[in-house]
């Protein structure tokens, strides 16, 4: 059986810690071809030297201005895309906050972040998306990073659990404009971890209660395999 | 026929003419391209992403300031991208007209440029004082970044405000190998995809490195267009090979596309993988694949008018210009475009005639 990992192309947002590096981590390690991108260009240079033949590209999914340099970087980087997994996300305001004690700008800012970033990135490489699922005759795939806060009002995760829920609806459409362009659009929870955002919002959490990053990046890598495999059945 | 002057790409009012393989001319609106085309067809895009290729700097030895628009390179691999040729001018931007651009300080091999967080070697002349090849120091990755941070895409003085790289990327773009936009491909829309699909039209896509479409210098316009290197897709020569069986028509988006695919049937059947276009295409070429055309509207004496003359007879060209002209249609990258179906063995304007009023469908304004 072939490793459908094998040099398959997949870039990563915020790729230099939490699900993100260890999502690289694993990639790598199965022998994808990986671009990553975060905002600290020091913690990108590290990460990428740590991972010899990864691609760390320094950016803000945030910033307009950045997404189409990033969606260069990433194309030139790989020769092109199959996999988009947008996994950068703002918490909204820290220390979490009521609704009515959110400021609208740190709602804006967790809609840039979560919802508006991810539609920009997608935009811009869905050229890349939809030329691999042309060549290789099967899927190409986005997977978009998704939360129970997109499902269930948990009380003071307003920016975060309204952005996450606007994209996992950005993804469900998605997913139904692009079908007749074999460029699927999935969602993954990857549930509560011992991540650098679970200890922001939640500072006095007990780790050992929590899902260490790497077991919810290889359901992750599983899912990956599984959507990609589905298609060349079809 | 009027310049477009605002990087807009799909505006609302954008307009096509097509003329028909019998030289009959039809206005529409662009949007209902996709009507034009035929169950059985096969539209071929550009789907290179173009490159912020405008990197300003400093020479060096002189200290002067200096403009490196990159113009070529010898392959489209990702990380052969150390050498480029490029063209170089003088103090200045994009708001003055190239033709009147100062010069840049006189250039040998050895020279250093510094090009924001990038520095280029020069590594000879190539036959003109602006057309050099250079190289860049550091890794591919360091490379891309800086050009994707520094650079800025080209642009002229038709249009005045400054191009960002989202004005200049079609709906497709995939590798960023482009000097220019292969601008017949801002046509482009997921809509536009989609009423293929419905159409029973279909799509494929090849990459293919447009290169500079003027320089401002006569004796360097002259040698327009440079070598392209360009990739075939096994795919898209698959979705050839199974429209010509079913008696469907290769359409082009583009002159870029044109050149690729006539260059890759040069030399027998149609093959996949890499190549670099090199021929120049008119009146007198042969085209063993495409069957029509999608283009925007170029100005006689161009590279690219020069490779319409390969569709439609010059008498064809003629009268589909002063209809361009007499219905303000806009010429340059964000103009609106024509589909110009290949000539059928060049008509006598007798055979025209009957066939228009045979063909007869919307604005029939000659027949």
């Amino acid at each position: 059986m072939n490793n459908p990992l094998q040099d398959l192309r997949v870039a990563v947002t915020g790729g230099t810690s939490g699900l993100g590096l260890a999502l690289v981590r694993a990639l790598h390690a199965h022998g994808a071809r990986v671009a990553f991108v975060a905002r600290d260009a020091g913690r990108v240079q590290r990460a990428a030297a740590e991972l010899p033949g990864t691609h760390g590209i320094a950016g803000d999914i945030a910033s307009k201005t950045d997404t189409h340099r990033l969606a260069l970087q990433i194309n030139a980087a790989l020769g092109g895309l199959d996999v988009l997994v947008n996994n950068a996300s703002s918490l909204g305001p820290v220390p979490l906050a009521l609704l009515a004690d959110t400021e609208c700008e740190e709602l804006e800012a967790a809609l840039a972040a979560n919802l508006v970033g991810p539609f920009r990135l997608i935009k811009a490489l869905l050229g890349s998306l939809s030329a691999s699922a042309r060549e290789h005759r099967r899927a190409a795939l986005v997977v978009n990073i998704g939360s129970d806060a997109a499902v269930t009002p948990y009380a003071g995760w307003g920016a975060y659990g309204a952005s996450k829920a606007a994209l996992l609806h950005l993804s469900r459409i998605w997913n139904e404009e692009l079908a007749e362009h074999h460029v699927r659009v999935a969602s993954f929870d990857p549930g509560d971890m011992d991540t650098p955002l679970h200890a922001l919002a939640v500072p006095d959490a007990d780790p050992a209660g929590l899902k260490r990053p790497a077991d919810s990046a290889r359901e992750l890598v599983a899912k990956i395999v599984e959507a990609l495999g589905e298609e060349s059945a079809a | 026929m009027k310049a477009a002057h605002r990087p807009i790409q799909r505006p609302r009012d954008a307009k096509l003419l097509v003329v028909s393989a019998a030289g009959m001319l039809q206005y529409a609106p662009r949007s209902e391209l996709a009507n034009f085309l035929r169950r059985g067809d096969l539209l071929v895009a550009n789907d290179a992403a173009t490159l912020p290729a405008s990197l300003a700097g400093i020479h060096l030895r002189t200290g002067a300031p200096i403009e490196v628009r990159l113009a070529g390179r010898r392959s489209l691999a990702v990380d052969d991208l150390r050498e480029f040729s490029a063209v170089v001018f003088g103090a200045g931007d994009h708001r003055t007209r190239t033709e009147d651009r100062a010069a840049p300080p006189p250039l040998h091999a050895g020279d250093t440029l510094a090009l924001g967080p990038l520095k280029a070697r020069v590594l000879r002349l190539l036959g003109h004082a602006r057309l050099v090849s250079l190289a860049f120091d550091g890794t591919p990755d360091a490379i891309w970044a800086g050009i994707a941070q520094h650079g800025k895409p080209v642009q002229y003085a038709h249009v005045h405000e400054p191009l960002a790289l989202w004005d200049v990327w079609t709906r497709v773009a995939a590798l960023p190998v482009a000097f220019e936009p292969p601008s017949a491909g801002f046509v482009i829309d997921w809509q536009l995809l989609h009423a293929l699909k419905q159409r029973g039209v279909g799509f494929a896509t090849l990459t293919h490195a447009a290169g500079l479409s003027s320089t401002g210098d006569p004796a360097l316009d002259a040698r327009l267009p440079f070598d392209e290197p360009y990739h075939l897709p096994q795919a898209t020569v698959d979705a050839i090979a199974a429209t010509r069986r079913r008696g469907g028509r290769v359409i082009a988006l583009g002159t870029t596309v044109t050149r690729a695919l006539e260059h890759a049937a040069a030399r027998g059947p149609l093959r996949d993988g890499d190549g670099v276009a090199d021929q120049k295409l008119g009146a007198d070429s042969a085209l063993r694949i495409v069957d029509a055309i999608v283009s925007g509207t170029h100005e006689p004496g161009t590279s690219h008018y020069e490779l319409l003359r390969a569709f439609a007879s010059d008498a064809v060209l003629a009268r589909a210009d002063a209809a361009l002209l007499a219905n303000g249609y806009r010429t340059h990258e964000f103009g609106d475009s024509v589909l110009i179906e290949r000539g059928t063995a060049r008509q006598s304007s007798e055979g025209v005639r009957r066939r228009g009023r045979r063909d007869r469908r919307g604005d029939l304004i000659e027949a």
